[in-house]
C-alpha cells in the first residue's frame, strides 16, 4: 500500500521538475523574508532567480547547525509568530538549542509524511500504534502521535520510561505496532522477558524504530525478541522531524526520502564539494515546502549515501543508506543529542573541575551509559581535602549534565594529570558502543 | 589553638594506589601515626596524621598526588567503659557535630587518642578543655 501514491510514484521527471518549482519558491522566499538566507545568498554572489535547475542548487551556501544557534531562537523564522502554531526544540545548554517553528500547513504536512511512513511500513487504520516517543520538545513524540491520527490508526501516547507500565500496556491494549528508539525497544522486549512475559507472542507485528544510528544485528536482535518486522525511520527536527526518510517493508533496503518535500544531496564534509551519485558523504537537506522554518543546504553531518534505482515497493523516491556515523563529534546516548562541548559548558561552570575530561560511552545491555571521567582540582582539593565535598561535586556534575542535556550520567573524579593532554584537536571521546 | 594538622590524599578506586604513597612516604623516612581510608564506589580519600606533615605533604605533591590539608583534634580518651561517650556528650549538649573520627596507633598511659573532625574545630576545643578533657597539641601527637 502507498499512502499518497500520486506523489510517492511520480516519474522521476516530473518529482524533478517538481522539485525545481518548488526549489525556486522557497528561495525566493527565504531571500525575502529571512536577513539571514539574504546575507548568505548577498555574500555567495547569487540571486533567487539565477535557480533555473537542480543543478543550480549547489550554488547556494550551505546552512550549519551554528546558523541556527547563531539565530536563537526566532532568527530564521520565514513567517510572523502569528503564523507559527508550535515550536520544537533539540536538547542543549540554555540558549544553545535549536528551535524550530511550524505552521498550520506545516504541521499537516509533517503529519501526511509520517502517515505515508506508516503505510510504507504496512499499518493501516485498523492498526494500534503504540507510541513510545518522548512528548515534548522532542519532535518523535508529537510527530508520530500526528501522523498515526491522520492515518486513522489508534494511537497509544506513551511516550518514554516507566518500563513496567509500557510493558503492561504492550500486554493488555494489544497494539499492534511500536514506534520507539532501537535501544529501547530491545530493552523493552528483555524487560519483559524478565517480568516473565512472552515477548514474542504479543500483538505487535511491525517496528518504526529510529531517532539513533543502529545496525543490522540489532534489527535482526529486535525482530527475533518480539516476533516483529523492524523498520528504520529518519529524521531530525530541523529539517521536520521524523518521517523525512523510511525504509519500506517490501524491500527493507534504504529509506524513501519524500522528496516532493525535500531535496537531499551528498558532499564531501572536507570540501564541501557533491560527490558522484551513489557514494557515501555527508547528508545535506533543502525544505522545498516547509513555511516557518524553510532550511536551504542544512549540513546534517549524518554519513549516508543515496540510490536512485527503482524500488520494488513502486516509490520513485530515491532512497538513502542507514546512516553510519556523523562527520562531527556528535553522540547519540538513548535518542538524546550530545555534543562534548555541551558537557564542557556544564563542568566549566562548576567551580574546582579542571577542564581536562574523557567521556566514556558504552551499551550496558541495550542501552547506552555515559560517563563523565573529569580531573579534581588540586587547588580545590587541597584546601578541603574532605570527602563530602568532592561527593557533593560529583552529584552536581551529574545533575547539572541531567539539567541541561536531558541525559544521565555516571560521573567519576580523577587525579589531577592522569587525563591525557592533547596538543593539538583533543579526543574527548571514547565509544566502545559497538553497532 | 591546640589543632593537628592531618593530610588528605584523594586515590582514585584502583591496585597500587595505596602502596605507592606509603612506599612514597617510607623513602622519605616519615613515619604514618594515625590513618583512615574513606571511601566511596568511584574513589577513596586517605587521611594520615604523619610525624612530618610539611615533608610529607611535598613528597606526596612531587610524587603526582593531590593532596589536601585539614585541621583536626586529637583528644584523650579514658580508656575504660563510658570513656567516648563522656566527650561526645558534652559536645553534644553544645551542638558541636562530629564529621568523623578514629583512633590513634599509641595509647598514652591511662588513655587511648582520638581524632576527630569537628564542625567547629575552635569552639570543640574550647569545651572539651573547659569540661576537663585534654587536647594534646600537635607537636606532641607528631612525636608520640
Amino acid at each position: 500500500m502507498i499512502y499518497n501514491e500520486e506523489f510517492e510514484t511520480l516519474p522521476r521527471e516530473a518529482l524533478e521538475a517538481l522539485q525545481v518549482k518548488r526549489l525556486q519558491q522557497v528561495v525566493q522566499r527565504v531571500y525575502h523574508t529571512v536577513g539571514f538566507y539574504k546575507r548568505t545568498f548577498d555574500n555567495a554572489g547569487i540571486k533567487p532567480d539565477d535557480i533555473k535547475s537542480l543543478d543550480d542548487l549547489k550554488r547556494l551556501p550551505f546552512t550549519t547547525k551554528q546558523d541556527l544557534r547563531d539565530n536563537y531562537p526566532y532568527g530564521l523564522f520565514a513567517v510572523p509568530m502569528s503564523s507559527v502554531v508550535r515550536v520544537h526544540a533539540s536538547s542543549g545548554t540554555t540558549g544553545r538549542s535549536t528551535v524550530v517553528g511550524y505552521t498550520k500547513r506545516d504541521i499537516d504536512t509533517w503529519s501526511e509524511l509520517m502517515a505515508r511512513c506508516f503505510v510504507m511500513a504496512g499499518l493501516t487504520k485498523n492498526d494500534i500504534i503504540h507510541n513510545a516517543y518522548g512528548y515534548g520538545l522532542f519532535t518523535g513524540g508529537l510527530g508520530a502521535h500526528y501522523g498515526a491520527e491522520r492515518l486513522g490508526a489508534s494511537v497509544i501516547p506513551m511516550s518514554g520510561g516507566n518500563t513496567k507500565r509500557q510493558i503492561m500496556i504492550l500486554q493488555d491494549f494489544g497494539p499492534t505496532a511500536i514506534c520507539a528508539t532501537p535501544s529501547y525497544t530491545l530493552y523493552l522486549a528483555e524487560h519483559g522477558e524478565e517480568m516473565g512475559v512472552d515477548m514474542r507472542s504479543l500483538k505487535l507485528r511491525v517496528g518504526v524504530l529510529g531517532a539513533e544510528p543502529w545496525s543490522e544485528k540489532m534489527r535482526a536482535q529486535i525482530e527475533d525478541k518480539l516476533n516483529i518486522t523492524a523498520l528504520d525511520i529518519y529524521g531530525l527536527s530541523e529539517v521536520m522531524g521524523p518521517g523525512v526518510s523510511m525504509e519500506c517493508i517490501e524491500a527493507k533496503q534504504g529509506l524513501h526520502v519524500f522528496e516532493d518535500h525535500f531535496i537531499a544531496e551528498i558532499i564531501n564534509p572536507e570540501t564541501g564539494e557533491s560527490v558522484p551519485e551513489g557514494e557515501t558523504g555527508e547528508l545535506v537537506f533543502t525544505t522545498i515546502t516547509k513555511e516557518a522554518f524553510p532550511l536551504i543546504r542544512y549540513r546534517t553531518r549524518d554519513i549516508s549515501r543515496l540510490v536512485k534505482a527503482p524500488c520494488k515497493c513502486g516509490r520513485t523516491h530515491l532512497r538513502m543508506d542507514r546512516v553510519t556515523g556523523r562527520s562531527d563529534d556528535m553522540l547519540i546516548i538513548r535518542g538524546v543529542n550530545v555534543y562534548p562541548s555541551q558537557i564542557e559548558g556544564v563542568l566549566l561552570n562548576i567551580p574546582g573541575l579542571e577542564p581536562h575530561y574523557m567521556l566514556i560511552v558504552d551499551r550496558e545491555g541495550n542501552l547506552d551509559t555515559l560517563e563523565v571521567q573529569v580531573e579534581v582540582g588540586e587547588k580545590f582539593f587541597s584546601e578541603t581535602g574532605e570527602v563530602k565535598v568532592l561527593q557533593e561535586i560529583s552529584r552536581r556534575i551529574s545533575k547539572d549534565i541531567k539539567d541541561y542535556l536531558g541525559v544521565s550520567t555516571k560521573v567519576k573524579l580523577v587525579e589531577p594529570k592522569t587525563i591525557q593532554r592533547f596538543e593539538g584537536k583533543a579526543k574527548r571521546v571514547i565509544d566502545k558502543r559497538n553497532i | 589553638m591546640n589543632k593537628v594538622e592531618q593530610i588528605s590524599i584523594f586515590l582514585e578506586n584502583k591496585p597500587g594506589g595505596l602502596e605507592l604513597v606509603t612506599r612514597v612516604l617510607r623513602d622519605a623516612a616519615i613515619n604514618i601515626r594515625a590513618l583512615s581510608l574513606a571511601d566511596t564506589s568511584d574513589f577513596g580519600v586517605l587521611r594520615l596524621i604523619v610525624n612530618d606533615a610539611e615533608k610529607a605533604k611535598q613528597v606526596l605533591k612531587d610524587n603526582g598526588f593531590t593532596v589536601g590539608r585539614t585541621s583536626v583534634v586529637a583528644v584523650l580518651v579514658p580508656d575504660r567503659p563510658g570513656g567516648l561517650h563522656g566527650i561526645l556528650e558534652v559536645l553534644s549538649k553544645e551542638n558541636v557535630n562530629v564529621e568523623y573520627m578514629y583512633a590513634y596507633v599509641e595509647r598514652s598511659g591511662e588513655h587511648a587518642i582520638i581524632i576527630f573532625r569537628f564542625n567547629a574545630t575552635d569552639r570543640a576545643i574550647e569545651i572539651l578543655t573547659k569540661s576537663g578533657f585534654t587536647v594534646l597539641p600537635g607537636e606532641k601527637v607528631y612525636s608520640l
